[in-house]
């Protein structure tokens, strides 16, 4: 036994046992516990494998700048946990992840002895020829962390938003005076701390604080404009002030893992103190090995002692105090300093406790591999030795947690000379940093930035804060004087230095890198992954600067910094989504008839824009084709009915209304008489077609625009910058009413007969209600607009209703529909319709790249009209451009074969530049074959011709010709 | 999340809002330009780094169009290198 919890110490409930599962182990922890201080107490050093290379690993750090994940399998799965932060739970079962079967016995950890092989770049290097698709599988399966979760899964996670004046992040000395400060004055105040309890270094480093942090926490939490959260953690800092923060097994609710915070804060203190960094060494990942700051924050925080005999490896003064606090709590301890004068003041202290000093010493290499068993170490005089320990503690001095300083783009990070690290430079405009976060060590140094930096930021929002009673806080050792060592060259070829443990980086990989020239620091972490892993870089990115400058020969502070972005800490996309999952994401539209259609049977469809629709009505024993081919044969033959009720519509009033119309059609609209309505094809200024619709003239200012369902919120934008920006003087307003209106159309030869029996105030003949035309009336006591529009290539009446009324009217259209046979229509059926008919449709042969030539529309395109939108583009196009894809019907060699939709025709069927596409391909009820619609280049010529579709493994000839396939004089749609 | 300001609704959060990109002027009569010029005026944009003068649509609220002016680098909306909040008579 070498780790073990003490009996004693940290800030655990020792009186709540907690029993959970490790790869198979049964083991117990306390309730306060991370996974990992459960690990740790029960020796279980070896805790998983290293991305790349799969090297036993432990934990290294004990915060955010550690990377052992876990999967816990139960209860709720959740993959790629942070050992570090993740709090114990009872009864759970965790898993390693990177290993298999188990860490303790990996088969992939093979990958070390070929690890040679495995140079940075190694996989793009390696599997080039012939095609990197080809291995990418292999790869991505030997690759990553743990296994997704189970399809099932379901949020345990939720959203909240917050706001308040001063945000303070990180309840350290300095948060906590920060904080108390700004409290005191009233304001409004949130504390984010990541922490299990307030405290921060005063927690982790057990520093004497005379109860000064129990007594904030208290007054803090009396207050009712100040909300502390715990466990929690800011990873973005954005644009205007908003914090994202993430929130693990919020305290108010213990059956989320997660709550994920959007907060306003007027004002931000960063007082995020500082990570550790390590000094890299030989084999310096060995379990066993890992920071001086997280082998004292075990102790402390839980109670948990990481070895018996501690070997400390440093080049400033802040191991000095993880060495007491060791030897303290009963290791055997010796302090390797780099530094030839590291006794200095304290050296009577350390021989006091019985801490061996190793001035001037260095440690060479790390021996043992499941667990680090000893050190090879050289003397200042150059001896060599071998240190028996089970536990090596590093301190290469401390980087200042600016991160979310930098995010906010606000800051610069400028090299500190003294701390031999990066600080952030930056105004003082909406947030300020205090205490380690900004280079000030000392805690109570930190207590008293904390509290100006609260000063501060009340004046910032016009408030006073006078001074607090700041504590007396004896913490004699921080890391001034760092003496920089960015790295121990290894003594020999092939052992490997580790700068990043997250990405399996060495210095070798950083040297390959510079070799291949990749000579900015931006480079080098993309192409040898340094900075890129799990901990963000967070304790080793600033050796990873420090080694590039060595190896290039610059100063450190010239090589520069990599960009921080957010997240600074892993965030789950589960809980950024929190309960926004699935139709909560985002809703389905349904009409006031999708409960009448799923009542029948309907196979519902998105028509765009997330509208459902009946897609077919199957009877039993049909599937989607017979279902479909049945519908659309109803109308061709007697009468259907379909739900166009998503179909956009918009109200358009005021004088200037047909000027709008002339501009975004590109036929005349001037002509259309009050009670017609006019097909009309909307282009966008650069001379392609948007969409397609009619417009119906209700009055002399007032008319009723439909667009299709799924272009209805581009066509809703187009016009509203028309009115609102380019013709400002115009009046006109754009009002959306596709909602309001719910739509029956009855299609087919015996359409009218089904109007005539539903009662109607009006006149139905050919003559009083012709093809375009419209009427307002009843149909018994059932208000409706009345629109002869066609889309199927028959007779057709859009029967437009207030949609409180929709249920009532589709009922009495199946009723009276009945001894015509009316049948219920879905998409499948509109398609074949539509293509038969060759009408054309927006998202198949409106693609963005059409214009109306090209769709054969060309006779609509106003030859009168000085200017519309897309006018001038298309003529312009088509001068320069005059080889077209032009729309085409297309009949297969063989009538029963169909063709993929999109599929693309090319010269013979040859793998080279496609001529043209399929835009869409049905079986015909009228000719009862499969035919389609495509774009071919110059399509309309090649009348007679036979092109070829490219599907994967065929080619499929198909006959040019013209694109209408049924009623091509248009006399049943006129009847 | 960029809070924005509308003239009718006060400081607003960008959800409510569709970015209509550049603040292009409003569009001019083609037959007073030459076909470059044409082209140009249809697909030129500056892409500031910078002050950049950008058209939002309140379209989850009040249906406004506004202007503003936003820095691309830093999101910080401020009035404009002339002293005016909007780069042009708000519509």
């Amino acid at each position: 036994m070498t780790a073990r919890r003490l009996a004693h110490g940290g800030i655990i409930e020792r009186s709540q046992p907690l029993s959970f599962r490790f790869d198979g182990m049964e083991l117990s922890g306390f309730a306060g516990d991370t996974v990992a201080s459960a690990l740790m107490a029960n020796d279980v050093a070896l805790v998983g494998r290293s991305f790349k290379l799969h090297r036993p690993r432990g934990f290294f750090g004990a915060g955010h700048e550690d990377g052992v994940m876990v999967s816990r399998l139960s209860p709720r799965a959740a993959t790629n946990q942070l050992a570090t932060v993740t709090p114990l739970e009872q009864d759970a079962t965790y898993v390693s992840v990177s290993t298999w079967p188990n860490a303790r016995h990996d088969i992939g950890a093979a990958a070390q002895w070929f690890s040679r092989l495995l140079p940075a770049g190694f996989y793009y290097k390696t599997f080039m020829l012939p095609n990197w698709h080809l291995f990418e599988p292999f790869i991505r399966g030997a690759a990553g962390l743990g296994r997704v979760p189970d399809p099932a899964w379901e949020p345990v996670s939720e959203s909240r938003f917050g706001d308040c004046d001063v945000l303070v992040v990180g309840a350290g000395p300095a948060g906590l005076a920060a904080a108390l400060t700004a409290a005191r004055s009233g304001t409004s105040v949130m504390l984010v701390d990541d922490g299990e309890a307030p405290g921060g270094r005063l927690v982790l480093d057990g520093i004497d604080d005379g109860g000064w942090v129990s007594r904030t926490k208290a007054e803090l939490e009396a207050l009712p404009h100040v909300r502390l959260l715990r466990r929690a953690t800011v990873w973005g800092y954005h644009e205007h002030n908003l914090l994202t923060v993430i929130e693990r097994r919020p305290a108010d609710a213990p059956d989320l893992d997660f709550r994920n915070w959007k907060i306003r804060a007027r004002q931000v203190v960063i007082a995020a103190g500082a990570h550790e960094r390590p000094i890299p060494f030989a084999d310096g990942d060995r379990p066993g090995v890992m920071l001086a700051s997280a082998a004292r924050s075990f102790l402390h925080r839980h109670g948990v002692l990481a070895g018996e005999r501690a070997v400390l490896f440093a080049n400033n003064d802040s191991a000095r105090g993880a060495a007491l606090d060791l030897a303290k709590a009963g290791a055997a301890v010796t302090l390797v300093d780099i530094r030839p004068d590291a006794g200095g003041t304290a050296a009577a202290a350390l021989a006091q406790r019985g801490v061996t000093l190793i001035a001037g010493g260095c440690v060479l290499r790390a021996i043992g591999s499941r667990r680090v068993k000893a050190v090879e170490m050289r003397h200042a005089d150059g001896r060599l030795a071998t240190l028996p320990c089970d536990l090596v503690a590093l301190s290469g001095g401390w980087n200042p947690a600016f991160h979310l300083a930098s995010q906010s783009r606000e800051a610069k990070s400028v090299w500190h000379h003294d701390l031999a690290t990066f600080v952030a430079s930056h105004g003082e405009g909406r947030f300020r940093l205090a205490g380690a976060a900004r280079g000030v060590f000392e805690a109570g140094a930190c207590a008293r930035d904390g509290m100006e930096a609260g000063q501060a930021a009340l004046r910032a929002v016009d408030r006073e804060g006078p001074a607090i009673d700041l504590p007396d806080l004896d913490d004699p050792f921080v890391a001034r004087s760092v003496a920089p060592l960015w790295f121990v060259p290894p003594r020999r070829r092939r052992d490997k230095v580790f700068v990043d443990l997250s990405g399996d980086v060495t210095t070798a990989d950083l040297g390959l890198a510079l070799r291949e020239g990749y000579d900015s620091i931006e480079l080098v972490k993309r192409y040898t992954t340094a900075g890129m892993g799990v901990d963000q870089g967070k304790s080793g990115n600033v050796n990873v600067i420090g080694i590039v400058g060595a190896l290039t020969g610059q100063a450190t502070e010239r090589v520069g910094t990599t960009t921080f972005r957010p997240p600074y800490v892993p965030v789950e996309f589960g809980a950024i989504a929190g309960a926004r999952h699935k139709a909560r994401l985002y809703p389905w539209r349904n009409t006031p008839l999708t409960d009448w259609h799923l009542a029948r049977g309907a196979v519902m469809y998105e028509a765009g824009l997330r509208w459902q629709r009946p897609g077919f009505h199957p009877l039993p024993g049909e599937d989607w084709q017979a279902a479909a081919s049945r519908e659309a044969r109803a109308v061709r033959n007697g009468v259907g009915v379909y739900d166009g009720t998503p179909l956009g519509k918009f109200q358009l009033k005021g004088p200037d209304v047909g000027k709008l119309l002339d501009l975004v059609y590109i036929s005349d609209f001037g002509k259309v008489a009050v009670g017609r309505g006019k097909y009309g094809v909307m282009m966008t200024d650069d001379g392609l077609i948007m969409d397609d619709g009619v417009a119906f003239c209700l009055a002399e200012d007032r008319w009723l625009l439909h667009s299709s369902t799924g272009a209805a919120d581009r066509v809703h934008a187009h016009l509203e910058q028309i009115v609102q920006v380019h013709r400002p003087d115009w009046q006109v307003s754009v009002i959306p009413v596709t909602t309001q209106w719910a739509n029956a159309t009855v299609c087919g030869p015996r359409a009218r007969d089904v109007l005539a029996a539903l009662e109607p105030d009006f006149d139905i003949s050919r003559t009083a209600l012709p093809f375009m035309g419209m009427v307002e009336g009843h149909l018994g006591t059932i208000p409706v607009r009345v629109f002869r529009v066609s889309w199927t290539g028959e007779l057709s009446f859009e029967l437009n209703t207030p949609a409180r009324h929709a249920a009532a009217l589709w009922e009495m259209v199946m009723a009276a529909g009945e001894p015509f046979g009316i049948t219920p229509v879905g998409s499948e059926a509109n398609h074949i319709l539509r293509v038969e008919a060759g009408y054309i449709s927006t998202g198949h042969e409106v693609d963005g790249t059409a214009d109306p030539h090209d769709l054969g529309l060309g006779a609509l395109v106003s030859a009168t009209k000085p200017d519309f939108l897309g006018k001038h583009a298309m003529a312009m196009r088509r001068e320069c451009d005059p080889e077209r894809f032009e729309l085409v019907g297309l009949l297969p060699s063989d009538p029963d074969r169909s063709v993929l939709e999109g599929a693309p025709l090319t010269p013979d069927g040859d793998k080279v530049d496609q001529e043209g596409f399929v835009s869409a391909c049905v079986r015909s009820v009228a000719l009862d074959r499969v035919i389609a619609l495509g774009l071919l280049r110059d399509g309309r010529s090649r009348i007679g011709e036979v092109v070829h579709a490219r599907i994967r493994h065929e080619i499929v000839p198909l006959r040019v010709v013209a694109p209408v396939f049924h009623d091509a004089d248009r006399a049943r749609v006129r009847s | 999340m960029l809070q924005i300001s509308c003239p009718w609704c006060g400081l607003r959060p960008e959800g409510e809002f569709v970015c209509l990109g550049e603040a292009v002027p409003p569009r001019p009569d083609p037959a007073a330009l030459t076909a470059g010029e044409w082209a140009a005026s249809l697909a030129n944009r500056a892409n500031i780094r910078g002050l950049h003068a950008e058209r939002w649509w309140h379209v989850r609220s009040c249906g406004r169009i506004l202007t503003i002016w936003r820095d691309t680098v830093t999101h910080a909306i401020a009035p404009g290198p002339d002293g005016t909040a909007a780069p042009e008579a708000a519509p």
